[in-house]
């Protein structure tokens, strides 16, 4: 129990040995998870995604900078790719983030994404609710560099960030959609470079078309009340603004932190929120559910039933398909209402 | 043993340049199973410690190619002592004169390793002193 005080009272060490904890799932998890969970909802959780190479950590330590001088405490926690083959993994995202260290309202931990693919790490919200819990004013998650669909991010974040940068031309279309649809922001990082506002256009263009496409979508039916409820409407609608930055010298940082307040204000004040709140609480409950129920299935089927069935399949008497559907039924009728 | 990952921190303090043998052995690291926090060139000792605490990490891995080892390594493990991470376990990599390894030793450093280490058995020694 005095881990969970500490993490709360804001001893880093103590924060520091409950990520590991809990990233490791080690038995003790689920008791500082439920612990501390009454202690979140504080934070302002932000989101920041994009294609590798981008700038993110270089943006992130420009922003945290710029947020520390006004006065916010951060958590931080930076998810980088594991190797497929060997498990291992290079995290490297502190060597943009050098301005923050020892400066005691930043905390920063990396993970790395063990074998998950959607762009976080499985822990990844847990840890989330153990910096919200320990007081961070803004907990931040960058995410690994993606390409198009991992977007796991979206129901982890009350704010998504995305950021891309000059140069991707009009393969923004068809490659970059995915990521598209989730922000809350765009960034257009290294606007050094040409090419910015041909960028910029293009994006404008898709964002447009995209919201058009939903407005018509809800045509037929808002019609009527459209005529009334135009200004109310007009408040209700975020507006996903393009900014553009250059991470390493900070320009457009101070723009980007602006909106970043506005969008928070805007979902706080149009109950936004709290539909994300519970979008983002189902998919943690619905995550550990998977994975307990995978657990616990492993652990009833014993290894041997495990390995024949492989053994099965292999020698070409099942297929991978039926065999998966056998387990099931096989768990059904022997274990389920044996318990107890 | 679990089968969680070892996570350990590669660093470079001071002003010393010579980042390639860090990169090689974060990579060996890496390769190994390992999760590697590179931090980059330029890390003053408390930069080192700081981040040691944050992540949590099991093993401190320093590369020093500067010849400052005798001034830098002192003040890393006296930090470590006063955040309480003395017990984390730290290895000097680089440029260390063949007469100046046995002090690195007494000063508490775990491991010394050359130019032309065999990154076999830089994994060995950390799996090693891990278990
Ligand atoms: C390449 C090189 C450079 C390159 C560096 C490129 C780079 N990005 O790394 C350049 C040209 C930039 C350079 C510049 C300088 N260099 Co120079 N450089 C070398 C050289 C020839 C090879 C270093 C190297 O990359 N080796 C290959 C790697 C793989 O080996 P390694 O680093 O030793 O790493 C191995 C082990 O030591 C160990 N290891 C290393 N780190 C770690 C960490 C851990 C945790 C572990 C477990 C193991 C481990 O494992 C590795 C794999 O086997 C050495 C001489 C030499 N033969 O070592 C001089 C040398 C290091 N340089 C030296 C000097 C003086 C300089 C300069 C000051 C020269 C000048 N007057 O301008 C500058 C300083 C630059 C700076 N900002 O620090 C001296 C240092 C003298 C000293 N320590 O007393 C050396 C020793 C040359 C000499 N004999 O005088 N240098
Ligand atoms: N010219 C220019 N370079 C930048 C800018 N922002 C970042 N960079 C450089 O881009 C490179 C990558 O930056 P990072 O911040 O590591 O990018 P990242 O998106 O975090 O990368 P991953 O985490 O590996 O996906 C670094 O060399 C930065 O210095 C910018 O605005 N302009
Ligand atoms: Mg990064």
């Amino acid at each position: 129990m005095s881990l969970i005080k500490q993490i709360i009272d804001g001893d880093r060490r103590a924060l520091a040995q409950a990520l590991t904890i809990i990233e490791n799932d080690d038995h003790s998890s689920q008791n500082i998870l439920t612990n501390v969970y009454r202690h979140t909802g504080c934070a302002h959780l932000i989101g920041i995604t994009g294609i590798p190479g981008v700038g993110k950590s270089t943006l992130i330590n420009s922003l945290s900078k710029l947020m520390r001088k006004c006065g916010d405490t951060i958590g931080l926690l930076a998810i980088d790719p594991s190797s497929q083959f060997s498990k291992g993994a290079i995290l490297g995202d502190r060597i943009r983030m050098k301005d923050l260290l020892g400066d005691e309202g930043i905390f920063i931990r990396s993970m790395a994404s063990r074998g998950v693919l959607g762009g976080l790490s499985s822990t990844t919200a847990a840890a989330v609710d153990i910096l919200d819990a320990a007081g961070f004013d803004r907990v931040i998650v960058e995410t690994v560099g993606v390409g198009q669909s991992e977007v796991d991010i979206a129901s982890n974040a009350q704010t998504s960030i995305v950021v891309l940068c000059p140069g991707l031309g009009d393969s923004i279309q068809a490659a970059k959609s995915g990521l598209l649809e989730i922000a809350d922001i765009i960034v257009i990082n290294k606007s050094d470079y040409p090419e910015v506002n041909l960028t910029k256009s293009y994006l404008r263009e898709m964002i447009d078309i995209g919201s058009a496409a939903q407005t018509s979508d809800a045509g037929e039916q808002n019609a009527i009340s459209d005529i009334n409820e135009k200004s109310d409407t007009d408040n209700c609608v975020w507006e996903v603004p393009i900014i553009t930055t250059v991470a390493t010298t900070g320009e457009g940082i101070g723009d980007l932190f602006e909106r970043l307040l506005a969008h928070h204000d805007h979902i706080k004040s149009t109950g936004e929120i709290i539909r994300r709140h519970r979008s983002r609480l189902r998919a943690i409950f619905e995550s550990r559910l998977r994975k307990q129920l995978y657990t616990k299935l492993s652990q009833m089927l014993s290894e041997d039933y495990w390995l024949r069935q492989l053994e099965v399949i292999m020698e070409g008497e099942t297929d991978p398909y039926t065999a998966a559907t056998n387990c099931i039924k096989h768990f059904e009728t022997n274990y389920i209402g044996d318990e107890d | 043993m679990s089968d969680n990952p070892i996570r350990i921190l590669i660093a470079k303090p001071g002003l010393d340049g010579h980042d390639r043998g860090a990169k090689i052995i974060a990579r060996a690291l890496r390769d190994a199973g390992l999760e590697v926090i590179y931090t980059g060139l330029r890390q003053s000792p408390m930069m080192i410690v700081e981040a040691a605490m944050q992540e949590d990490v099991q093993v401190i891995g320093v590369s020093i190619l500067s010849g400052a080892h005798q001034v830098l390594v002192p003040r890393i493990i006296n930090l470590l002592h006063e955040k309480g991470l003395g017990h984390v376990p730290l290895l000097v990599g680089g440029i260390i004169p063949e007469n100046e390894v046995d002090e690195l030793f007494q000063m508490g450093v775990t491991g010394v390793f050359g130019p032309g280490t065999s990154t076999s058995d830089v994994v060995a020694l950390v799996q090693d002193v891990i278990t």
